[in-house]
């Protein structure tokens, strides 16, 4: 990888002072947490910034309760989230998100903070000989006429249709969260759902933080009926394998009848995606195939296939079926 | 019939401490460091290298490339008869061939400094649009009428069929993904040359080395002690060997390489994709009449290079008529080669794929169907089997897998949310042999050496040899001591084709004889102290060259040539093959269509079985990657420019643990006289033979969609939007 300085500054502020750009704009700063995605991409050349602020020890790690809701560190790694008895009892889509996804050993070093950043696996955005409008602005996007299998069919553009990778994420959405991030200018909120943007024609920035925001925590409002949540990730094996397509389901249920319902994507979008109008669709119904069918068609109506990945379009319907399926089989205790 | 004990791996212990010596684990005092430069165009020519920046890497000592090669000239061609893995070298002109080719070599003081140099390195090119890819315009067809088989009238035995099977069946380009990575270091003292590599044919490498730096083949040493995963991605010289070892002596200083796993996806070799018409016709009481087998495979321009599996389907079944044939598909893609079962992963996907949809067409059982059409002898040229246990292990393994509750049904059971499939295959792999020598020394203590340069792939041939050796002699088997992957040894065979234990096996029990027959001794009375007092002396070391009885001429010459001679499968007085039949079932997910394979039962009769603990893992680890052939292996080349575009383990799967459920071997007793005088059939690659089938079959039984390629996923049984 090109050479590059390390810093490990004293305090989450004093991070925040001397970070560097990740790159031009719009990719937050160069922090390094566990490593995981940005080690990876910096030895491919794909990030190649001049320095990396190290702060896996500066960032709060651990989950609490903090005025009715439930704090996360960002410095929690996603093994000790993942067995968290706050996910695990009361919103199990949050554990099962995190049980599902990379393998024991990255889950036991990246961090919560870092893990909502990842960056896309698009394999154009990986390859630096590859034109990726992400990477290199303006230099086009070799995947919408690629080798696109895995790549997003919602909110995609002509620019971009690389695919958010994570998993966590989808179920953080659910939930109204709270980003509690420190920048140069002191601390603010950022709202879960406004930290990811659109590609649209800029599909390089890909966060509304600034340059040298630093994420130090989450504040997740779970509402009591929580429990009644799963992950549902669809993957070509069984373990360590990204989602072709997830579904996160949370639903308040009375009998047979839904109360509300909450669906969150992966897999399929090119942000952590909420599917509004399904769950409109799904208030006050009660739950067969063909309702959850239908819920799976409208989150999907603006779908766009790009070839290899039309297929998406109906599995990610199927999986919203099988999501809610399994959601509303939880009982109290967890068990099905 | 004789089931060697399950003696545990003698280097087991070395490899679970990390203390077992890998090629790239030896120490050459300083060495310098190179990295590949790869290519990121498809076709056509390197225009321009600005390497200011890679040497403006501190401790950058060389960049190599068309414009400052290295003195290193072709060897020939593996598939003609040569070593090298492709015909040409990279450095002899400005061509580019295929995405990812070597197009520059870098050499520095550090690893990292060397990978930093080369990633910095600006190449142009004057690019061109690949055909590399199926249905690319441009591909260069190559028939190859003298592969192909033929008898009796095939298109009368299809018209006389009451039921038939005409489909076209394709498997995707597959990578080598061992654990260890490829490597090399280089090391000269003088004029003599040692390399480390990892290399499932240590001879081989050695002459093909001389054969490129244009040296002595006297003068190169192998050295290649444990390999950590072959399947024959080590089997052929690699391209970049001979470039270290002449960086290194470019720079008067031991040189090592480490192959990326990226670099590795486009250097080294490959299972091509295939694509397979076929057809097979059987009256109404099952019997086959006609068979047809045309295999097209992808190549590179330069190598012609099929696995033309049609030579073995051919010799499965009962037919009237039989077809056979293969199309070499010159494409702008590198050279392919061995993988595991070259010939038979593929074409007994498609086989057995078309056999299951006959027994589905004739309402038949598929197991009973297979039984109608067993033979005694091969039906082209009607020569017999050695032995031949198809039925038995169909049996054996039917019973265990519970397939008498098998209703031939369409989606007839689920569990849960999940559709429940059931499915065979056959497996079958040829038995085969090479020359091989062995030294051994016997001494008064009772203690043994034994030297053969042979391979343990990770297979277990130390373990097998020390067990030969000691059952031979009548010693136990820790008074056993092997060395294996040097080219210094006895020549032994390539670790290819499934030959090595039989052909080792050959060879000790002949050394071994010679020594009983000085010392007038036997296994069953042997005692060695009593033995070397009358014998007079305080050791005894002989020398054997084996030679398979079936050898040609020029076969039994390749021994100290480093020439590959593998002898054995369909012959002209004999036919020898290992059987097996592999069960599956299968789970698909009502909804999302994943598929997942909760059980996988095969049998397999392969001979005398030196030792069932080995054997074992060696039919386990087939099938594991039977299950990554069917439903996860699957090397995407983007057709716009030949680029990989998943090479990276991330993104080409291979099974994980919580892919493999319940999975059992059953080693079928079979004993066969014939084949070779230890009586012991290859047991390597058989494992893999026909669980893609066995799985698609399942599937299909699970879902009533019928998937005619490999891998199989999602999105080939999701119903539409
Ligand atoms: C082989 C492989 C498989 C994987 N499979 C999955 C999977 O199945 N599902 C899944 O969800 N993920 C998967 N991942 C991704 C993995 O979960 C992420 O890489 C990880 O969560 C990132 O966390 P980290 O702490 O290592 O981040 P880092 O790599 O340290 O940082 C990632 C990015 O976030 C920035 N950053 C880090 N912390 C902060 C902060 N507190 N504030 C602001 N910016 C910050 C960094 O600057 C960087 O840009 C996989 C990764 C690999 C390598």
């Amino acid at each position: 990888m090109k050479s590059f300085a390390y810093q490990k500054p004293a305090s989450a502020q004093a991070a925040v002072g001397m970070v560097d750009p990740m790159s031009a704009a719009g990719q937050g700063g160069a922090f390094l947490a566990g490593g995981t995605t940005v080690l990876d991409l910096m030895k491919l050349h794909v990030l190649t910034p001049d320095s990396l602020t190290d702060v896996k020890t500066l960032l709060p790690a651990g989950i609490e309760e903090r005025d009715g809701a439930l704090y996360v560190g960002a410095g929690t790694t996603m093994a000790a989230a993942a067995e968290h008895p706050a996910f695990r009892d009361r919103a199990p889509a949050l554990s099962d998100a995190l049980w599902k996804a990379a393998s024991p050993q990255l889950r036991n070093v990246a961090t919560l903070g870092g893990n909502v950043l990842q960056r896309t696996r698009c394999p154009y955005f990986r390859d630096v000989a590859s034109a990726c409008n992400k990477r290199e602005p303006g230099s086009g996007c070799a995947a919408t006429e690629g080798v696109n299998r895995l790549l997003a069919v919602l909110g995609t553009s002509e620019d971009c249709i690389a695919t958010y990778a994570g998993d966590w994420a989808n179920a953080l959405i659910l939930f109204d969260t709270q980003v509690e991030v420190t920048g140069p200018e002191g601390d603010r909120t950022i709202a879960f759902e406004d930290l990811h943007t659109l590609p649209g024609d800029t599909p390089a920035v890909e966060t509304t933080l600034g340059d040298a925001d630093l994420i130090t925590g989450y504040l997740i409002d779970l509402p009591d009926w929580a429990w009644r949540s799963v992950y549902t990730k669809v993957r070509d094996r069984e373990s360590y394998a990204f989602a072709v397509a997830s579904a996160a389901v949370a639903l308040d249920m009375e009998e047979d009848t839904i109360r509300e319902a909450r669906i969150g994507l992966g897999g399929v979008a090119t942000v952590p995606w909420r599917a509004r109008a399904a769950e409109d669709y799904l208030a006050g119904k009660t739950l067969t195939e063909e309702t959850g069918l239908e819920a799976g068609r409208i989150a999907f109506a603006d779908a766009r296939g790009w070839g290899h990945n039309d297929f998406k379009i109906p599995l990610g319907q199927q999986t919203i079926l099988r999501g809610l399926m399994e959601a509303a089989a939880l009982t109290r205790e967890g068990t099905q | 019939m004789s089931i060697g004990n399950p003696v545990h791996r003698i280097d087991g212990k070395l490899k679970v401490t990390g203390s077992a010596n890998y090629a790239a684990d030896f120490s050459v005092g300083t060495p310098l460091y190179a990295e590949l430069v790869t290519s990121t165009v498809g076709l056509g020519r390197v225009t321009s290298i600005d390497d200011s920046a890679a040497r403006a890497v501190p401790g950058v000592r060389a960049v190599y490339s068309h414009a400052n090669p290295l003195p290193v000239d072709a060897a020939d061609f593996f598939g003609a008869g040569g070593r090298a893995q492709q015909s040409w070298r990279p450095f002899e002109s400005a061509d580019v061939r295929f995405n990812g080719e070597i197009v520059g070599l870098v050499v520095a003081d550090t690893l990292i400094g060397a990978r930093e140099a080369a990633r910095s390195m600006r190449v142009q090119y004057e690019e061109q649009d690949p055909a590399a890819v199926f249905g690319a315009s441009g591909l260069e067809p190559e028939d190859l009428p003298d592969r192909g088989l033929s008898m009796g009238d095939i298109e009368q035995a299809m018209e006389a069929s009451s039921q038939r099977v005409e489909e076209t069946y394709t498997t995707y380009a597959n990578t080598h993904n061992a654990m260890e990575l490829f490597s090399t270091t280089a090391q000269w003292a003088g004029d003599e040359l040692t390399v480390y590599v990892p290399s499932q044919w240590v001879e081989g490498f050695a002459a093909g080395i001389a054969e490129e730096l244009g040296i002595d083949a006297a003068r190169v040493r192998v050295v290649s002690p444990y390999v950590g995963g072959g399947f024959g991605g080590k089997g052929s010289l690699f391209t970049w060997t001979a470039m270290v070892a002449a960086a290194a002596r470019d720079q008067g200083r031991p040189v090592k390489l480490y192959v990326t796993r990226e670099q590795g996806f486009t250097t080294a070799s490959y299972r091509a994709e295939t694509e397979q018409d076929f057809r097979l016709g059987a009256t109404a009481d099952g019997r086959f009449t006609g068979f047809e087998h045309q295999g097209r495979e992808i190549s590179s321009r330069a190598d012609t290079y099929v696995v033309n599996g049609g030579e073995n389907t051919a010799r499965m079944y009962h037919a009237d008529a039989v077809r056979t044939g293969v199309t070499c598909i010159h494409a702008d893609r590198q050279t392919p080669g061995f993988m595991r079962a070259p010939p038979e992963a593929p074409y007994f996907f498609a086989l057995e794929s078309g056999v299951d949809e006959l027994a589905w067409k004739l309402s038949m059982d598929p197991v009973e169907l297979r039984r109608i059409n067993d033979i005694d002898a091969e039906p082209v040229n009607g020569v017999p089997f050695t032995s031949r246990s198809l039925m038995e292990c169909y049996d054996a393994a039917a019973e265990r897998f519970g397939w008498s509750d098998y209703e031939q049904t369409v989606g007839a059971r689920t569990e849960g949310d999940w559709l429940v499939g059931w499915g065979c295959a056959t497996a079958t792999y040829p038995t085969q042999m090479g020359p091989c020598a062995v030294r051994i020394h016997f001494d008064a203590t009772g203690q043994a050496r034994v030297w053969v340069a042979s391979h343990d792939v990770g297979t277990g041939a130390y373990t097998v040899i020390a067990q030969a050796t000691a059952l031979a002699l009548g010693i136990p088997v820790d008074s056993v001591k092997v060395e294996l992957g040097d080219s210094r040894l006895p020549p032994g065979t390539i670790a290819g084709g499934s030959i090595s234990t039989a052909s080792n096996v050959s060879a000790i029990e002949m050394a071994v004889a010679q020594i009983h027959d000085r010392m007038g001794t036997t296994a069953e009375t042997m005692d060695p102290t009593a033995a070397f007092e009358a014998f007079g002396q305080r050791a005894i070391e002989e020398y054997a060259e084996w030679i398979p009885p079936a050898a040609s001429r020029q076969q039994a010459k390749t021994l100290y040539n480093g020439k590959v001679a593998i002898v054995g499968g369909a012959e002209e007085d004999y036919t020898a093959f290992a059987f097996g039949a592999q069960f599956a079932e299968v789970r698909v997910h009502k909804y999302t269509r994943e598929i997942r394979v909760p059980r996988l039962i095969g049998a397999f009769a392969a001979g005398r079985i030196m030792n069932e603990q080995t054997a074992r893992s060696q039919y386990l680890g087939g099938m594991i990657w039977g299950i990554g052939h069917a439903l996860l292996e699957k090397t995407e080349v983007d057709p716009r420019n030949g680029k990989i575009v998943n090479a990276n383990i991330a993104e080409y799967l291979v099974p994980t643990n919580a892919d493999v459920q319940e999975l059992e071997a059953i080693l079928v007793p079979e004993t066969d006289t014939k084949v070779n005088p230890a009586g012991v059939k290859g047991i390597g690659e058989i494992g893999i033979v026909g669980t893609a089938a066995a799985i698609a079959n399942a599937v299909y039984h699970a879902t009533g969609t019928r998937v005619r390629h490999t891998p199989i996923h999602v999105e080939d049984l999701l119903p539409q939007a």
